[in-house]
């Protein structure tokens, strides 16, 4: 027998694999086809404190081993994802659940942080910072690490819920930014969010999306984000959350060697509905292959010379 | 939804860069005209959503227009290849609505959908009229198989190759009147112009990029009077009321 659970800020988890927010709503579609409580958890869609529709169409562009999205954090609002999602979800999943949260000033990432803070079945708190601050020319709040300093200790002030930072990777130095979340009091680091990129019509000569530009995610990203993951790791002693293009059970290992605590899975499930579900039943028999007996013991692994 | 493999029975060439693929395999997922399959293709990191345009017990018809590299891959597949397709997505038609004499308006490769829902109203005794259109002569595909089951038929060409000359608005102005119920599917301008001529209610099916085809993504949302809906889930049959354009 192996051991593939964890334990991310004092929540134990069965098994390390937390579907990303944005690609797995709020649980029901596949709670429709596979029992959900066997994820270690899992990240709802980014929840802003209005309603949002989001982009107008087209929002998704397929690129070579992945996708181009741009949703435009399209959500129900915080009070109607308490009063209505939560309860539903409920029904559904009985695990902690990961509640990502976006803003476009720092008051509005604290509005619906101390709103959710109430939410008993909310474990962890994951902030997406890839947001535009509108108060300050439209720059996302994840670009500078004052800025994203500034939303950790606005969040930090109204939760005792453990604080994700969930960084940007359209930067220059992602572990700059992640050293100064943890100096600000995060209690864990998500990346990353996807790499802005854009794709092109070739009969209409005219870009694929609507808003011209959007955020790629898939395997493309997979080396990428595993390089962040490992200069994160190497700078901060918090834990993370790796995801970025992982689709198998030996990509959640790889993420897990650069640094990665637990391991979302994204876009995986958009194109495979029982993506997630797969990766953790092929978890042990992965590990087995290669000699893991408990999935802790290689954290960061690879660091070590 | 249901995610199974099917075996490709067939794939023939019908009209100009269209083609018919009969998919065997478990069709269970199925429910209702106007539904859609999510097909995975290999290479391709994203399904490609095409409709269903009949069914029995073991197979699934599609009738598909190549337009680019997913659906030219499609037409080079052979009897025996496999398929891993994701079953029973969208809302689909709703054939109680009718009335007594609805009318089917299809442009295109809007026009597989509307087979299947032809047949259900033709078992459900309806008087049923159904116009095609499409640009030109070589476009032209199942005509006569809707004419089999015993719809009245219309055929509009834009070049007046063959049927009436025109788009399938003209038609539904000088060769119909009196119908009850409109059902519509094809390019967006095309259900625009039907949905401004149309004088009864009727259901519109829409097309949109999509990421997962079965409510995760958002990627395929719409407005309409009633709040946003996810074309793959609340639609792809939209209700004419409820349409902003
Ligand atoms: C609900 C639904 C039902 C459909 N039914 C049919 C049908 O019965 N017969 C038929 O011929 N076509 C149908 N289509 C359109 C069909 O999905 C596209 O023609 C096809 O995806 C094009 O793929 P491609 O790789 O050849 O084109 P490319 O342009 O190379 O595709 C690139 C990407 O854009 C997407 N895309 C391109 N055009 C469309 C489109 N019109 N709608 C949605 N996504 C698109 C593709 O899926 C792919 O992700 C339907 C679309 C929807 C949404
Ligand atoms: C359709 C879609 C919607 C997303 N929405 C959100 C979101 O609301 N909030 C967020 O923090 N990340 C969002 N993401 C980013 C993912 O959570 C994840 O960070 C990214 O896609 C990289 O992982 P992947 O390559 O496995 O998809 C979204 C991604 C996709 C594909
Ligand atoms: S395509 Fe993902 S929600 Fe419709």
């Amino acid at each position: 027998m192996v051991d593939t659970s964890i334990n991310l800020s004092g929540l134990h988890l069965s098994n390390p694999i937390i579907p990303a927010s944005g690609t797995f709503g709020f649980g029901y579609e596949f709670a429709e086809i596979y029992d959900i409580n066997i994820l270690g958890s899992f990240s709802f869609k980014g929840t802003t404190k209005e309603p949002r529709f989001g982009n107008a169409a087209p929002r998704i562009a397929e690129t070579h081993a992945g996708m181009l999205n741009a949703i435009g954090l399209q959500n129900p609002g915080i009070d109607k994802v308490i009063s209505e999602e939560l309860p539903k979800l409920k029904q559904v999943f009985s695990k902690p659940v990961i509640a990502n949260i976006s803003g476009f000033s720092l008051e509005e990432y604290a509005y619906c942080c101390e709103k959710i803070d109430k939410e008993e079945q909310v474990g962890i708190i994951e902030v997406n910072i890839s947001c535009p601050n509108v108060h300050e020319g439209g720059m996302s709040f994840g670009t500078s690490p004052e800025s994203a300093a500034a939303v950790t200790k606005a969040v930090k002030a109204v939760t005792s819920k453990p604080v994700y930072m969930k960084l940007s990777p359209n930067v220059t130095d992602i572990a700059e930014i992640a050293a100064a979340c943890e100096e600000a009091g995060a209690d864990g680091i998500s990346l990353i969010n996807t790499l802005t990129g854009m794709r092109i019509d070739l009969k209409r000569k005219k870009p694929i999306l609507n808003n011209v530009t959007g955020g790629l995610s898939g395997p493309a990203v997979l080396p990428i984000a595993l390089r962040m993951v490992w200069e994160v790791y190497k700078k901060v002693s918090i834990p993370i959350i790796g995801m970025g293009g992982v689709s198998t059970a030996e990509d959640v290992i790889e993420m897990m060697l650069a640094g990665a605590t637990a391991v979302s899975v994204g876009a995986a499930n958009l194109k495979d509905p029982f993506a997630s579900k797969n990766i953790i039943e092929s978890l042990p028999d992965a590990m087995k292959e290669l000699g893991i007996k408990k999935l802790t013991d290689i954290i960061g692994g690879a660091h070590n010379a | 939804m249901k995610k199974s493999f099917f075996t490709v029975a067939g794939n023939r060439l019908l009209a100009e860069n269209t083609y018919e693929m009969v998919l065997r395999g478990d069709s269970s997922a199925v429910k209702k005209p106007g539904q859609f399959v999510h097909i995975a293709l290999d290479g391709f990191y994203l399904r490609r959503p095409i409709s269903v345009c009949d069914w029995s017990e073991h197979s699934i018809t599609m009738i598909y227009k190549t337009v680019g590299k997913g659906t030219a891959y499609m037409a080079g597949l052979e009897e025996g290849d496999r398929l891993e397709v994701l079953t029973g997505l969208g809302n689909g038609f709703d054939s109680k609505k009718s009335g007594n004499k609805p009318l089917l308006i299809g442009g295109g490769a809007g026009i597989p959908p509307l087979y299947a829902l032809a047949k259900k109203l033709m078992q459900e005794q309806k008087q049923v009229f159904a116009i095609l259109g499409f640009n030109r002569v070589d476009e032209v595909f199942y005509a006569e198989e809707f004419a089999s089951l015993g719809v009245n038929v219309i055929i509009t060409t834009v070049d007046g190759s063959v049927g009436r000359k025109g788009f399938v608005t003209d038609a539904m102005e000088i060769d119909m009147a009196d119908y009850t119920y409109t059902y519509s599917c094809g390019p967006e301008p095309m259900l625009k112009a039907v949905y401004e001529k149309a004088v009864s209610d009727g259901q519109y099916s829409f097309e949109e990029r999509m990421g997962c085809g079965f409510g995760a993504c958002m990627g395929c949302a719409c407005q309409t009077k009633y709040g946003s809906k996810r074309i793959c889930r609340e639609g792809p049959v939209l209700e004419k009321e409820e349409i902003v354009w």
